[in-house]
């Protein structure tokens, strides 16, 4: 790693005047990612902004009902909280879904909705990358692509989001509380993190020295048929080749209300929401189900290694579903 | 407000006091390694993807080599050279002994402090949850069969005793 200074507030507001005054800042809440990228010399911030001594480090209740996750709280921590389990099993599996034990004891919730993507050129400083270099090009666009973006993506990035959490999140209408020198304000979880258009380099809309306080979860009426899907190349401790998001809440077999959001489809966490309206006051079926997925890749394209996610996508939306309807919780 | 790339940082290393200054970007793993020469924890990828350079914080498993030492302040380490009492071996090393769970044994000291924490952590009861909750700990040799022996006969033990 190239040398950086470490500052370390002990409130919110100091951390935030600390980033905005130090050279090329950046916070670091587990430093899992942010440590990885500096190693290989993809970030190369001056000065370090450690989050650990403030004061978001609990769950706890929530505006009407609702649940507030600290960004400070780990992953570990917050996958086996009893009210995440009982309430939020979608997330709880999610979560637990991704990584190692260890990685998920360090990595904060804060810091997972920041993850930097796992495009191999991302991570490769020899290579031409819009994100990491803006202007140098994508490599990926007609290299080995089988991890890549089937929606959303533009000829400048097919950079896919890596997170099993934020595809949860999106799923259950969650919402950023952020603070910065303006103030405070919030952000659903679907529109925090951006397609890549012309400015790949940008992850999420966060502006200059905002910082994540907390993660709002909203009451849900999903607890008892959730199912978070997650198809990958290993069994376990690998990231989703295409991963699925599916609750669904009942009237009897009927289909009252529907979430289904896809990982591994796209720059950011991929809400289905054609899906969603289709499924809407229809009998649970497993051609349904499959109709409902195929509504996902109409807009899909491939990029040549990955097109077998065009085919993988809808299967999995339709078997997420599946297992959502018959209620296991994880 | 300390901003520096030298940090006066305080905390336990296996019960030892270290008070010591470092620089920002020296990591827990190269800090065991090469200020206490400590060599049981191992540097394996450097990345948090082998978890060779595992050990315990406050109780918790995590890699090594992506906690700044600088971080540490007031926090409890606990290495493979930790693990063993009045010339004991921990149950989990003696298991790991019993059923040859390994083979070059650079990944072993990451393991068995991984083994440690999750049968601390209650979550694996079978073989196969043994295996996801050690998919962190990756074994070039291949000993795995003999690791998830070697972590199913402390947790059956664990078990008998907590009934």
């Amino acid at each position: 790693m190239k040398p950086f200074s470490l500052t370390q507030p002990k409130d919110a507001d100091a951390a935030i005047q600390a980033h905005a005054k130090l050279p090329d800042a950046q916070f670091i809440g587990g430093g899992t990612n942010l440590l990885d990228l500096m190693k290989y010399g993809v970030m190369e911030p001056k000065s370090l902004v450690d989050l650990q001594d403030l004061s978001f480090q609990e769950i706890g209740e929530g505006s009407d009902g609702g649940l507030r996750l600290g960004a400070g709280v780990t992953n570990a921590e917050t996958a086996e909280h009893p009210k995440v389990k009982k309430d939020y099993p979608l997330l709880s599996q999610a979560i637990l879904s991704g990584a190692s034990p260890q990685l998920r004891n360090m990595a904060t919730n804060g810091g997972n909705l920041l993850q930097r993507t796992r495009c191999y050129y991302f991570y490769d400083c020899a290579t031409a990358c819009n994100k990491r270099r803006p202007g140098s090009g994508c490599a990926a666009l007609k290299g080995f692509n089988r991890i890549h973006a089937i929606l959303g993506a533009s000829d400048h990035c097919i950079a896919t989001h890596p997170s099993d959490m934020c595809v949860a999140l999106v799923a259950l209408d969650a919402v950023v509380k952020v603070r910065g020198p303006e103030g405070e304000r919030e952000i659903a979880v679907e529109e925090f993190h951006r397609l890549p258009g012309e400015n790949p380099e940008k992850d999420t809309v966060l502006k200059e020295s905002e910082l994540i306080l907390s993660i709002e979860l909203p009451s849900s009426n999903f607890s008892k048929h959730s199912h978070y899907l997650k198809v990958r190349d290993r069994e376990s401790y690998a990231f989703a080749l295409v991963s699925v998001a599916a609750a669904l809440q009942l009237s009897g077999g009927r289909i009252v209300d529907s979430r289904v959001a896809l990982g591994g489809v796209a720059h950011k966490p991929w809400r289905a929401r054609a899906s969603e309206d289709f499924l809407k006051n229809k009998e649970c079926d497993r051609d349904l189900f499959l109709e409902a997925g195929k509504l996902v890749v109409k807009d899909a394209r491939g990029y040549g290694d990955n097109d077998f996610k065009l085919e993988l996508a809808p299967r999995a939306v339709a078997e997420a579903l599946l297992q959502a309807w018959k209620g296991q919780e994880s | 407000m300390n901003n520096s790339s030298l940090n006066k940082v305080s905390f336990t290393v296996n019960g030892q006091t270290i008070e010591e200054e470092v620089a920002s970007w020296v990591t827990l793993l190269d800090f065991l390694r090469e200020r206490l020469h400590q060599y049981g924890t191992k540097k394996g990828c450097d990345h948090g993807q082998c978890g060779a350079c595992t050990v315990l914080v406050n109780g918790k498993r995590v890699n090594s080599c992506l906690v700044l030492a600088a971080r540490l302040e007031g926090k409890e380490v606990t290495t493979v050279e930790g693990l063993s009492s009045n010339g004991e071996l921990h149950p989990m090393q003696a298991a790991f002994l019993e059923h040859d769970a390994f083979q070059c044994g650079y990944c072993t000291p990451g393991q068995i402090c991984s083994a440690v924490a999750l049968v601390e952590e209650g979550t694996a009861a079978t073989r196969d949850e043994v295996r996801e909750w050690m998919s962190g700990n990756l074994c070039r040799c291949g000993a795995y069969n003999n690791i998830v022996d070697a972590v199913s006969e402390v947790l059956d033990a664990q078990k008998g005793v907590r009934v």
